[in-house]
């Protein structure tokens, strides 16, 4: 008998798993594929403090440090977040690959069994536990855990299984593609946004440099409101800024832009990272959630064990943890998502002018949207009260 | 003549996307293919309007 089983071993999943084992628990943390971190489906961007939050930076995982932003209007007004402006919150472009490995390798160390090459297939609640059935390399066998923690990401099953989510709807998912591109001509200081309706309708384009004159050349867009796919529109993208460089990999994926669920558990069983449309609707970010939310699944976990209550309950505390931690940014953000998405590109084009060249006082979307609020009240009032 | 979704593998990036909506879990990401089942699969063409990589296709059946 297992205290928890984790399903899915990405940085949400080895983070619960890490923290459980650190509590004490007995661990089982399974990967459906042969490798963690691979493939990637993200565009490893984080802030510095939400990693220093819970690691020692190792440089081995960090691909880039940047200091800055930059934004482009679809007319390419440009807003810069320099340094200076950043304050505290600069960037890193991680290595997931290295990234995700290292949390694994963590979880093991503070005790967790970890399988790879296995996935789970099935489970059931029986006598208050939960049955967990398991499938590696034609194997197929059941384990019983007191917890189920599923992290299997966006199209995740024990989510949709266990009732706790229901499956997105076109105007709830980003369908993003991204090139790993290398010989390019960019500076690598600074993280790039490209936004409107032509060139990512319903989302963004973006360049994340990995250092070497590399970079992470992607988009996402919301199926609801695209005409192609988002491939098509990253290789259009790539065209009309002229960027040269070769492609040595492709990563696509999908990143839930639902907002806040209104709980994340059910009898036995807790949902962490992109199963739990935990990624930011406005930026697509999912990496620190996911993080934060692994480790506050992994402490209620610890204290349901110790108290003998799996009740969704019980649960209900690893909601409260997540909800004052990021759920009420991901339920505003949300709200400005829609706003975003009924603007036009004359629109997007007045609001960057307006707050072009100025001195945004930190390297936040809080920061840019209370100067457009005061360039534009009439265009954005309705967003006052959750921002100023 | 009903309509089912079905994938180019070749094309496929196993990336979950089309998993993430549909409506009646007729697609699975199995080891490392995406399995797409007919029986199940209602021909709505959300997960084809959803490919990131324009993998899937919606083909007629009898």
């Amino acid at each position: 008998m297992y205290d928890v089983v984790v399903v899915g071993a990405g940085p949400a999943g080895s983070m619960a798993a890490k923290t459980a084992a650190e509590n004490g628990l007995k661990v089982l943390l399974v990967e459906k594929r042969q490798e963690i971190g691979t493939p990637v489906r993200c565009a490893e961007g984080i802030s510095r403090e939400n990693v220093e939050r819970f690691f020692e930076v190792d440089k081995k995982w960090i691909a880039a440090e940047v200091t800055g932003a930059k934004i482009y209007a679809p007319d390419k007004t440009e807003v810069v977040m320099s340094e200076e402006m950043a304050g505290n919150e600069v960037g890193y472009v991680l290595e997931r690959k290295i990234f995700d490995r290292f949390i694994a390798r963590e979880a093991a160390k503070a005790g967790a069994e970890v399988y790879v090459k296995t996935a789970c297939t099935d489970f059931e609640r029986r006598n208050g536990f939960v049955r967990v059935k398991l499938r590696r390399m034609g194997e197929e066998w059941d384990v019983e855990a007191r917890i189920l923690i599923g992290a299997d990401g966006v199209e995740s099953k024990i989510g949709r299984k266990a009732g706790i989510i229901k499956t997105l709807k076109m105007n709830d998912i980003e369908s993003c593609v991204q090139y790993l591109m290398t010989g390019l001509d960019i500076d690598q200081s600074y993280t790039y946004f490209y936004l409107g309706r032509e060139v990512a309708p319903g989302g963004y384009a973006w360049i994340f440099p990995k250092g070497n004159s590399s970079a992470n050349v992607g988009i996402g867009v919301l199926p609801k409101m695209a005409e192609k796919t988002a491939r098509e529109y990253l290789d259009a993208f790539i065209e009309r800024e002229g960027i040269e460089g070769k492609v040595v990999e492709v990563v696509a994926g999908a990143v839930p832009v639902y907002g806040e669920i209104e709980t994340a558990v059910s009898d036995n069983i807790m949902l962490v990272g992109d199963a739990a449309f935990h990624a930011d609707p406005i930026t697509g970010g999912g990496i620190a959630n996911a993080l934060a939310g692994g480790y506050y699944a992994g402490k209620v976990a610890a204290e349901a064990v110790k108290k003998g209550d799996f009740s969704a309950g019980f649960l209900r505390k690893y909601d409260e943890l997540w909800k004052d931690d990021f759920g009420k940014k991901l339920k505003r953000n949300k709200k400005l998502q829609l706003k975003f998405l009924e603007m036009d590109d004359a629109t997007i084009n007045k609001l960057a002018a307006s707050i072009s060249g100025k001195n945004l006082s930190e390297m936040s979307i809080r920061a840019i949207v209370t100067e457009l609020i005061k360039a534009h009240p009439r265009l954005l009032w309705d967003l006052k009260s959750i921002f100023i | 003549m009903a309509r089912k979704a079905t994938v180019n593998r070749r094309k496929c990036a196993y990336c979950g996307a089309c998993v993430a909506v549909c409506p009646v879990d007729a697609n699975e990401l199995v080891e490392t293919y995406l399995e797409i089942y007919d029986d199940r699969c209602n021909g709505c063409g959300i997960c084809v309007r959803t490919c990131p990589m324009g993998a899937l296709v919606l083909v007629e059946v009898n």
